[in-house]
C-alpha cells in the first residue's frame, strides 16, 4: 500500500478539490482528511458514518468544590490565566489551560483532579471513492498532530484489512505539528501551490520542511494561468532547486460550480481542468505504484 | 477598538483584507500578524523591519547541584520535556510549555528557569499604519505563547486589526480572546459556509461579537447570506468576485490598488457599521 | 550485554519497526544466553508527544546497552547517548536478520539521529 499526501502550506490553494478529485480517478482507494482543523473533505465526498470514536489529548482541571478553602494558591501558580478568582470561588477558564496540572498538583487541600481531556471525534466512513477516516476537532482544542496520527493510522488500517493499494491523504495547512505529523513516512507528496506572493512564500517553506522528512514530493501549480509570469518564476524555482512539477492546473469557475453542486470537477470529464488532473495523475502513477 | 480578521477556512482573504482594512482608515493604526506559523502580511509591506524583538520563553534548566534522582520533575511535567537519567535530568526546551510545574516540584532546588528563544517579533511602517508580525521560528510549535507576547504590544488607544490564523483550534481562540468585535472572511462556497460555522460556533462559546465579510462574492452568494440571516449574523461586506481582483493580489497588489472604490466601504465598516453592532448588542 | 530491537511483534521472527519512539514492543535480546524478553511500549505509544523521550528512558532503564532500530530522532537519540547506549540503525527486516549483522559487525553505530523526531 502506497500513500500520497496532498498539502499546500498556504489554505485555499485547491488541496481539497484536487485530492477529491485524484480519489474518482484513484477509486477504489482509501481516504484520509487530515485537515482535522478544518476537515472539509466530506462536502465533497459525502461519506456516510460508519463508525464514531471519541478522541481524548492531554489533560484538564476539575475543581471539586467541597474540598475547596479558596485559597487561591491555582490562581496564582497557573502561568496561562486559566483560573479566574472574579466569582465566588476559583473557575477553571478551558480555552486558556494548557494542561500542565501544577493547579492540581500544588493545591494543598488535592481539590482539583486532572481528567482525560476530550478533544474531538474520529470517524470511519463510505464513501463512492472508497472508505475514508476523517475527524473534527472541537473549538479550541490543541491541534497537536496526534489527531492527525489517530486518523492516518485508522485509514492504514482500513487499506491493510480491505487490500487497498492506494491511501490518498488530504494534509493541514502550515507548517506546524499537524502537517509533520501528515507527512512523517508517507510514500509521495504533492504540494499544491498558487501564483501569488503568499503560494510562493507558502510553498517554499513546505518544499524544505518536506526535504528535511526526506519526503519524495512534486508540485502542483493551480491556476496558473491567473498570473503566468509568478507561475513562470515557481517552475523556475522548482527547477533551480531539482523539484519536479507534476503539472498545473488552469483557472476555471468549473471548481466552484462543481463544489456547489456537491461534486468534484471529475464529474466534469471533459473540462480542460479535469483533462489537466488526469495528466497530473498519469503523471504521479509510478510514484505510488 | 481591537478588531480580529478570522476566519475557519484558510485562503478566503484574511490577510487581503486585515492590510486593506488597515491602509483605508485614515488616523493610523496597528496592524497585528497573529498566524505565526505562516505570517504573511509583512509580505506586502515594502522595507526591512525597523525593530526586531526576540521571542523567548522560560525553561528549566538543570543545575546539577544536590540532584538525588528522585524524578519527582519528570512526574510532574505532562509534556515529557524532561528525562531521568540516574541522578542527572536532561531538559528539552522545545516539548516544555513553561508551566514552572518541576520547578515546583523538585524538593532539592536544582532547577531554574532560564529564557529561551521561539521566534521574535518585527516591526514595520506600512502605508498609514504599523505592522507587528509575529515569527515563530520553523521547528518549534508553541504559537500561544507568541501570540500572547505579540498582544503584549497592543497600544493602549486606537485601533488595531488582528489578523488570525485559520482554524478553529487554540492559536485561533488565542488570537480572537479579549477582542472587541471580530471580522470571519469567507466565501460563497459550502468550504466556506462549512468553515464560516465552525468559527461562528467557536466565537459564539466565548461571547464575542461577530459579522461576515464575503469575499469573491459571485452568483453563489446567496448560500452564506441565506446561513448569516438565519443564524442572526450580520453582513458588514461583500467584496465582488472580479478576475482582475485576482490577478492584482497575485501580482502582491493590494485590494486598495485594484479596487480603490472599496475605501469609502472599509472606512464605513470601521467607523459605523461595527460600533453600531456593538451598541445594538449592549456592548458598547 | 541486553541489546533492544524495535519490533513489531513479540518475537525476533517478526518485522522489525523502524520507528524507535512508537515502536510496538522493544525485544529485549540477551547476547549471552540468547533469551528474548518483551518490553511493551505502550506509554509512549498512548502520549500526545515526547514518545521518542519516554521509550528511551524505558529502554535506559531495561539495562539495555545497545538499541538496534530503523530510524532514531534526535531527542531519543539524546537520552541514549547520554545514557551511554550505542543507537545502531539498520534496515534489516526481521530480528534474526538484525542480530547476525550486529554480531557480524556490519551494523555502525550511529553518531547522529537520522530523522527529525516527530510523529509518524
Amino acid at each position: 500500500m502506497k500513500e500520497l499526501l496532498i498539502i499546500s502550506g498556504k489554505g485555499g490553494a485547491g488541496k481539497t478539490s484536487l485530492t477529491a478529485a485524484l480519489a474518482s480517478l484513484a477509486s477504489p482507494c482509501v481516504l484520509a482528511d487530515c485537515d482535522v482543523d478544518a476537515a472539509d473533505l466530506h462536502l465533497l465526498l459525502k461519506p456516510e458514518i460508519q463508525q464514531s470514536v471519541p478522541f481524548y489529548s492531554g489533560v484538564m482541571p476539575e475543581i471539586i468544590y467541597d474540598r475547596c478553602v479558596d485559597c487561591y494558591r491555582c490562581y496564582s501558580l497557573c502561568r496561562y490565566g486559566a483560573i479566574s478568582i472574579l466569582t465566588t470561588h476559583p473557575r477553571f477558564i478551558a480555552g486558556a489551560c494548557e494542561g500542565c496540572g501544577v493547579c492540581a498538583d500544588q493545591c494543598p487541600e488535592e481539590a482539583i483532579v486532572m481528567r482525560d481531556r476530550h478533544c474531538g471525534e474520529w470517524y470511519v466512513s463510505s464513501t463512492p471513492c472508497g472508505t475514508m477516516v476523517h475527524a473534527k476537532l472541537l473549538p479550541g482544542a490543541e491541534n497537536s498532530g496526534k489527531l492527525v496520527s489517530a486518523v492516518r493510522q485508522a485509514a492504514k488500517a482500513v487499506a491493510e484489512a480491505e487490500g487497498r493499494s492506494l491511501l490518498l491523504s488530504d494534509g493541514p495547512p502550515g507548517i506546524g505539528c499537524p502537517v509533520i505529523s501528515a507527512m512523517t513516512g508517507v510514500d509521495a507528496a504533492l504540494i499544491v501551490t498558487e501564483p501569488s506572493v503568499s503560494g510562493m512564500h507558502d510553498m517554499k517553506r513546505i518544499a524544505e520542511l518536506a526535504r528535511n522528512f526526506e519526503v519524495d514530493f512534486q508540485v502542483v501549480i493551480n491556476k496558473a494561468d491567473i498570473n503566468p509570469e509568478k507561475s513562470d518564476e515557481i517552475a523556475a524555482f522548482c527547477q533551480r532547486n531539482g523539484i519536479g512539477i507534476a503539472g498545473t492546473i488552469p483557472y476555471d469557475p468549473l471548481f466552484t460550480t462543481a463544489l456547489r453542486q456537491g461534486r468534484t470537477i471529475m464529474d466534469y470529464p471533459e473540462s480542460v481542468p479535469a483533462q489537466a488532473i488526469k495528466r497530473i495523475w498519469q503523471h504521479i502513477q509510478d510514484k505510488i505504484q | 477598538m481591537k478588531i480580529a480578521v478570522a476566519s475557519g477556512k484558510g485562503g478566503t482573504g484574511k490577510t487581503t483584507l486585515s492590510l486593506a482594512l488597515a491602509e483605508a482608515i485614515t488616523g493610523g493604526c496597528t496592524l497585528l500578524d497573529c498566524d505565526v506559523e505562516e505570517p504573511n502580511c509583512h509580505l506586502f509591506v515594502a522595507g526591512e523591519p525597523w525593530r526586531q524583538l526576540p521571542v523567548e520563553v522560560t525553561v528549566p534548566e538543570f543545575t546539577n547541584d544536590g540532584c538525588d534522582g528522585c524524578g519527582r520533575c519528570v512526574r510532574a511535567c505532562r509534556f515529557q520535556a524532561l528525562a531521568r537519567l540516574g541522578k542527572r535530568v536532561l531538559v528539552f526546551p522545545e516539548m516544555c510549555h513553561s508551566c514552572g510545574g518541576c520547578v515546583l516540584a523538585c524538593p532539592h532546588k536544582v532547577l531554574r528557569e532560564v529564557p529561551f528563544g521561539i521566534g521574535k517579533l518585527e516591526f514595520r511602517h506600512g502605508r498609514g499604519f504599523e505592522l507587528i508580525s509575529g515569527v515563530m521560528d520553523v521547528g518549534h510549535a508553541m504559537a500561544p505563547p507568541l501570540i500572547r507576547q505579540l498582544k503584549e504590544h497592543i497600544p493602549p488607544e486606537g485601533l488595531v486589526i488582528m489578523d488570525a490564523p485559520p482554524g478553529t483550534a487554540c492559536s485561533m481562540v488565542m488570537t480572537v480572546r479579549n477582542n472587541d468585535f471580530v471580522i470571519l472572511v469567507t466565501e460563497p462556497t459550502p468550504f466556506g459556509l462549512h468553515d464560516l460555522k465552525l468559527a461562528v460556533e467557536t466565537l459564539r462559546e466565548i461571547d464575542l461579537p461577530c459579522g461576515v465579510v464575503i469575499n469573491r462574492a459571485d452568483d453563489g452568494v446567496a448560500l452564506i447570506r441565506d446561513y448569516c440571516q438565519e443564524a442572526g449574523l450580520p453582513v458588514l461586506l461583500e467584496i465582488p468576485y472580479r478576475r482582475d481582483i485576482a490577478e492584482g493580489y497575485s501580482r502582491g497588489g493590494g485590494l486598495l490598488a485594484v479596487c480603490p472604490d472599496l475605501r469609502e466601504s472599509f472606512r464605513t465598516l470601521l467607523n459605523t457599521q461595527i460600533p453600531a453592532i456593538l451598541q445594538a448588542e449592549g456592548r458598547l | 550485554m541486553k541489546v533492544a530491537l524495535t519490533s513489531r511483534g513479540d518475537s525476533l521472527d517478526v518485522l522489525l519497526d523502524s520507528r524507535f519512539g512508537r515502536a510496538a514492543n522493544f525485544l529485549l535480546w540477551d547476547a549471552a544466553t540468547g533469551a528474548v524478553e518483551v518490553l511493551a511500549n505502550t506509554q509512549s505509544l498512548n502520549a500526545a508527544q515526547g514518545a521518542g523521550i519516554q521509550a528511551a528512558m524505558h529502554v535506559v532503564e531495561s539495562g539495555a546497552e545497545a538499541v538496534i532500530t530503523g530510524h532514531c530522532g534526535p531527542k531519543a537519540f539524546r537520552v541514549l547517548k547520554e545514557a551511554g547506549v550505542k543507537v545502531y540503525l539498520t534496515k534489516a527486516l526481521d530480528g534474526h536478520e538484525a542480530i547476525r549483522l550486529f554480531q557480524a559487525g556490519e551494523l555502525k553505530e550511529a553518531d547522529a539521529a537520522d530523522v527529525e523526531g516527530h510523529w509518524a
